[in-house]
C-alpha cells in the first residue's frame, strides 16, 4: 500500500469550483435551511451551481457566481497543498463507487489522512458504523468492540468522528484497520475539538474526508450532508445506539433511501437511549450483535467471519462472577450475592477478569461485559 | 521604677515567650506599647487603663512605657493584657511582683477586671514548661485545657482583683483540673448505614491503612451519611495524639479539648490559603485541624483547583510548610481525605435515564473530576442508592466491630513501619521490604500491561494491598489481596 497521499490532481478545476462555491455559500445555507434537522440540506446540494445560488442568496447571484468563476485553479490547488489535503472528484476514476451513483452525492471529496487511498475504500468493503452522541456505557462498548472486529476483519470503517458512539467505533477500528472519519466542515478542522487526538490518530492511520475544503467551518446544515456522505460510501450502515429523534436515524435512512443495508444494534426495550435502534429492528433493519451478524449481511449467511476474539484463560473462581456481570447485572454489591462469593473474594474475581480483558468498570463503578469471548461461558451459535 | 513579667504570643501552632517589661517615670501621663505590637496589643492600653481603675487599683498618672521582647517577634493578639496589667501594677508598686518571678501570664482583660479566656492555652502551658516557668496563670475557662500540659503548674484567675493575694504571699488564682478525656459515645455509628457492603468494605480499608478515599455517587446515597461516621471506626487518640490535637484545637480556637478524632467538613467555596492555611503571620488550615482525624471534601469538583493543588504535599507528608515573606512555618497535617463527587454535574448519572447533561459538560467534568483526583486519591468507591429491601432490612455492622479490625491491622503495621505509622504513608524503601507472593507479583505485572495501572499507581496499589492482608491477618500479600486492592483503587483515565 502506498503511503504517498493522492495530490489535488485527482479533481478537475470545475469540481473544486464547486466545493468552494459550497463553502462560500455555507452562511446563506445555514439561514435557508434554519429547521434543525435540516434535513433540506442533502436536497439543496443536489441543485446546480447557479439553481443552488439563486434558491439560498437570489439577490446575489451574479456577484457569487461571477467571484467563484474567477476562482484561480492554480490558488485553489495551492490551497489544498498548503493544508496537507487531496482532491478527487466524480470525473475521477478512483472516485468511490457509492458516491458515483446518488443524485446528491458531492461532485468532490477532500481529504487528508496516511493511512492508504480513498481508490481502496469500496462499497461493498466498507460499514458505516454510527450513533448518538449521548451514549451509554453499553453503546460505547459495543461501539468500540464493532470498530475493532470489523476493521480486525479488514472492512473499512466509517464514522464521523462525533462524540459518543462515532469516537468510540473510531477508537476501536483505528488500531485494528482501516477508518475513514466523515467531517462535516473542513478536513483540517479536527471537529469536535475534544476528538482532536482520536482526529491526529485516524489521520495518522485512516483518513479524514469532507466535501468542502479546507479551512471550512462545520456549518448546522453540514451534519446532515454529511451524514448522507456516510451513508453512501458503505454498503451497509449499522446504528449503535439512537433515542427516538437522534441524527443518527437520519443516516440510517439515507441508507435505505439510496438502497444500502441497514442494520441495527438491540438494546433494553424499556431504555430510551436505544429507543430508536428499536424501531429501526422493528421495521426490518437486521439486527446486530457483533462484527460476524453484519458480515452475513454483507456476504450472505454463513460467510466465515474470522473467528470471535478470545481472552486468556481464567480460573474457576471467577466463572461465576463473570456469569453474574453476563446476566446484567453491574454493581459488585450485586454481584456478589449473585455470584455466591463473598465480598471480597468478587472484589478479586472483578479485578483479575478487568485486567484479562472481560469485564470494564466505569468511573461510576458500573461493570460492564466487553465483547472479549471467553472460552469458560461462550456459547457457540447452535446450527 | 521598672517590672517584668512573661508571657506568650502564638506563631502557627505553638507559642513563643514573650517579656513584657514595663517602665514608670515622671512626666506628662502616657502610656506606650512598643515591641512590634499588633492592634489588638496595642488597644491593651485602653482595657488595661479601664480594668486597673475598675478594680480599685490606681491608674499611675506618669510617663508609662511597656516594651515587648524580643523586639522583632510580631506580638498578636490580646492575650498580653493580663501580663501588661501585672507588669504596670507591680512597677507602680501596689502588688510585691517579686513573688511571681518564674510565673507567666496570659489572659485577656474585660473593662471589669474580669479576665477572659485566650486561644492556645495548652500550647502557652507547654511553652511554659520548656522556658523553664514554675507556672503559669491563665483565665478560668482554659484552665482544663491548659492542665493537660505535663511538667507545669496551670492555675487560674477569674479577675484581676485576685492580685491583691500576692500581699499575703499567697500565688493568685486556683489550680486547674486537666479536662476529662473520655471518648464520648455520642458519635455517630456505622450501624445507620443499611446495605452498601461495598462501600462499608472501603471504609474499613480506608480507616485502616489511612488511604484517601473517594466516594462517587448520586445525591441520597449516603455518601455524607458514610463519611460523617469514618472518625467512629478510627482507632482511638494515644494520649501523644490527644495532647497535638487539644493544642491545635486550643489555638485555633476550634472548640473544647475531646479525645475524638476530628472531624472537618469545609464547604467548597474554602481557599487554599483556608484549606492548607496561610496568610501572616500563617494560620494554620483546615488540613491541621483535621490532624489525626478526617477531612472530608464533599462535591469535590467544585473546589478550586488552587486549593485542591495545595493539598498534594500534605498528603505526602504529612505536614505544611507554609512560606511567606515574613518567615516560614510548618504545621502538622496527618489526616485521612475522604472525598465525595457526583457522577455527573446533575448528580444523576449517566446511566440514568433523568440525566440532562450534555456529553460535552459530562466530558469536562470528568476531567475536573481526574485532575483533582490525580495523585491524591488512593480508592474510588462507587456508591449507589441502597435498595428498598436495604433500606428496610436490619442495621449494618456497629463501629465497634469493625473498629476492633481496624485497630488489629494497625497493630500489625505499627510492628511494620514503626509506631502510629500506617500504609499509606510507607515510603519506597518500606513497600520494597513488603512480602508479596509470586503470583500476586505476576498479576501486578498483567495489570501494568493492559494499561490498568502507570508506573506510578504502582506504589499506590503496594500500599493498598498491604492493607488488605493486614486486614485478613496475612503477613504476605497474597494474590487475592492484590486483586482487591486492584478493584479498589483509582483507575486510569478517571
Amino acid at each position: 500500500m502506498s503511503m504517498v497521499a493522492t495530490g489535488a490532481e485527482g479533481a478537475c478545476a470545475e469540481c473544486l469550483r464547486r466545493s468552494w462555491l459550497i463553502s462560500r455559500l455555507g452562511p446563506f445555507i445555514q439561514v435557508a435551511c434554519d429547521d434543525r434537522a435540516g434535513r433540506r440540506t442533502p436536497e439543496l446540494l443536489r441543485l446546480e451551481d447557479h439553481e443552488l445560488v439563486s434558491a439560498v442568496a437570489p439577490r446575489k447571484v451574479d456577484a457569487l457566481l461571477s467571484e467563484n468563476s474567477a476562482l484561480d485553479e492554480g490558488q485553489l490547488r495551492q490551497t489544498l497543498e498548503q493544508a496537507g489535503c487531496w482532491a478527487l472528484c466524480r470525473h475521477d476514476d478512483g472516485f468511490p463507487e457509492g458516491l458515483d451513483d446518488g443524485a446528491d452525492a458531492p461532485v468532490c471529496i477532500i481529504g487528508c489522512g496516511d493511512g492508504f487511498h480513498l481508490e481502496q475504500v469500496t462499497m461493498g468493503g466498507s460499514v458505516t458504523v454510527v450513533g448518538a452522541r449521548r451514549a451509554t456505557g453499553y453503546g460505547l462498548e459495543v461501539a468500540r468492540m464493532l470498530g475493532a472486529e470489523l476493521a480486525g476483519a479488514g472492512l473499512t470503517v466509517i464514522s464521523g468522528l462525533a462524540l459518543g458512539i462515532d469516537g468510540a467505533v473510531h477508537r476501536g477500528a483505528v488500531e485494528r484497520g482501516r477508518t475513514v472519519a466523515v467531517l462535516a466542515g473542513g478536513p483540517d478542522r479536527p471537529y469536535p475539538a475534544t476528538h482532536a487526538r482520536l482526529y491526529r490518530r485516524v489521520r495518522e492511520s485512516g483518513l479524514v474526508i469532507s466535501e468542502l475544503p479546507p479551512g471550512t467551518r462545520p456549518w448546522r446544515w453540514g451534519f446532515p450532508a454529511r451524514n448522507r456522505i456516510m451513508a453512501a460510501l458503505s454498503r451497509m450502515t449499522v446504528v449503535v445506539e439512537a433515542a427516538r429523534r437522534s441524527g443518527s436515524l437520519i443516516t440510517a435512512e439515507m441508507a435505505a433511501d439510496a438502497g444500502r443495508e441497514v442494520g441495527a444494534v438491540p438494546g433494553p426495550v424499556t431504555a430510551g437511549p436505544s429507543a430508536g435502534t428499536n424501531e429501526l429492528i422493528a421495521g426490518g433493519a437486521a439486527l446486530v450483535r457483533d462484527g460476524a451478524d453484519v458480515f452475513d449481511r454483507l456476504a450472505g449467511v454463513g460467510f466465515s467471519f474470522p473467528q470471535k476474539l478470545f481472552g486468556p484463560e481464567i480460573c474457576d473462581s471467577d466463572i461465576p462472577v463473570l456469569e453474574a456481570v453476563e446476566g446484567g447485572l453491574s454493581l459488585i454489591d450485586s454481584i456478589s450475592p449473585a455470584a455466591g462469593r463473598s465480598l471480597a473474594e468478587t472484589a478479586a474475581s472483578l479485578a483479575r477478569l478487568e485486567i484479562a480483558g472481560y469485564v470494564t468498570c466505569s468511573m461510576t463503578g458500573e461493570y460492564g461485559r466487553t465483547g472479549l469471548a471467553s472460552a469458560a461461558t461462550y456459547d457457540p451459535p447452535g446450527d | 521604677m521598672l517590672a517584668e513579667t512573661t508571657s506568650f504570643t502564638l506563631a502557627g501552632i505553638s507559642a513563643s515567650p514573650v517579656r513584657v517589661e514595663v517602665d514608670i517615670h515622671r512626666g506628662l501621663p502616657s502610656f506606650q506599647i512598643v515591641g512590634l505590637p499588633d492592634t489588638a496589643v496595642r488597644e491593651a492600653r485602653e482595657r488595661v487603663r479601664a480594668a486597673l481603675v475598675n478594680t480599685g487599683f490606681e491608674f499611675p498618672m506618669r510617663r508609662i512605657t511597656a516594651n515587648l521582647a524580643p523586639a522583632d517577634l510580631r506580638k498578636v493578639g490580646p492575650g498580653l493584657d493580663l501580663a501588661l496589667a501585672t507588669g504596670l501594677l507591680a512597677a507602680g508598686a501596689e502588688i510585691p511582683g517579686e513573688k511571681l518571678s518564674g510565673w507567666a501570664l496570659a489572659g485577656e482583660l474585660a473593662l471589669d477586671g474580669s479576665v477572659r479566656p485566650v486561644r492556645g492555652a495548652l500550647a502557652m502551658a507547654e511553652a511554659a514548661r520548656k522556658c523553664g516557668c514554675r507556672g503559669i496563670i491563665l483565665p478560668e475557662a482554659n484552665g482544663p485545657e491548659a492542665a493537660l500540659a505535663p511538667g507545669v503548674e496551670v492555675r487560674t484567675i477569674a479577675t484581676i482583683a485576685e492580685l491583691r493575694g500576692l500581699e499575703s504571699g499567697r500565688i493568685p488564682g486556683r489550680r486547674a483540673v486537666p479536662a476529662d478525656l473520655v471518648e464520648s459515645s455520642g458519635l455517630s455509628d456505622l450501624r445507620d448505614l443499611r446495605g452498601q457492603p461495598n462501600l462499608r468494605r472501603a471504609i474499613e480499608v480506608a480507616a485502616a491503612g489511612g488511604h484517601a478515599l473517594l466516594m462517587i455517587g448520586p445525591p441520597g446515597s449516603g455518601k455524607s451519611l458514610a463519611a460523617r461516621r469514618f472518625p467512629s471506626v478510627l482507632p482511638p487518640l494515644c494520649s501523644e495524639e490527644i495532647l497535638e490535637v487539644a493544642r491545635i484545637a486550643g489555638v485555633c480556637g476550634s472548640g473544647p479539648v475531646t479525645a475524638e478524632r476530628p472531624f472537618r467538613a469545609p464547604h467548597h467555596t474554602v481557599s487554599a490559603a483556608g484549606l492548607v492555611g496561610g496568610g501572616s503571620p500563617p494560620r494554620p488550615g483546615e488540613i491541621t485541624l483535621s490532624h489525626r482525624g478526617v477531612l472530608f471534601l464533599d462535591e469535590l469538583c467544585e473546589f478550586s483547583r488552587p486549593a485542591l493543588e495545595a493539598l498534594r504535599e500534605p498528603l505526602e507528608s504529612g505536614e505544611v510548610t507554609i512560606s511567606r515573606a515574613k518567615g516560614r512555618s510548618t504545621l502538622p497535617a496527618a489526616f485521612t481525605l475522604v472525598a465525595a463527587a457526583n457522577p455527573c454535574p446533575c448528580g444523576r448519572g449517566e446511566e440514568d435515564p433523568g440525566c440532562v447533561c450534555p456529553p460535552v459538560s459530562t466530558a469536562r467534568y470528568r476531567a475536573t473530576l481526574s485532575g483533582a483526583l490525580a495523585d491524591r486519591i488512593d480508592m474510588i468507591v462507587a456508591v449507589s442508592q441502597p435498595g428498598p429491601e436495604a433500606m428496610a432490612g436490619e442495621e449494618g455492622e456497629a463501629s465497634e466491630s469493625v473498629r476492633e479490625r481496624v485497630v488489629q491491622a494497625r497493630n500489625l503495621m505499627a510492628e511494620r513501619l514503626g509506631p502510629g505509622r500506617v500504609n499509606a504513608v510507607a515510603d519506597r524503601a518500606e513497600i520494597a521490604r513488603f512480602e508479596i507472593e509470586t503470583d500476586a507479583r505476576k498479576l501486578l505485572v498483567q495489570a501494568g500491561r493492559s494499561q490498568q495501572l502507570s508506573g506510578r499507581s504502582h506504589d499506590r496499589v503496594l500500599r493498598l494491598a498491604r492493607t488488605v492482608a493486614d486486614l485478613d491477618e496475612s503477613p504476605v500479600v497474597l494474590e487475592q489481596h492484590l486483586a482487591g486492592a486492584l478493584q479498589l483503587r483509582r483507575r486510569n483515565g478517571t
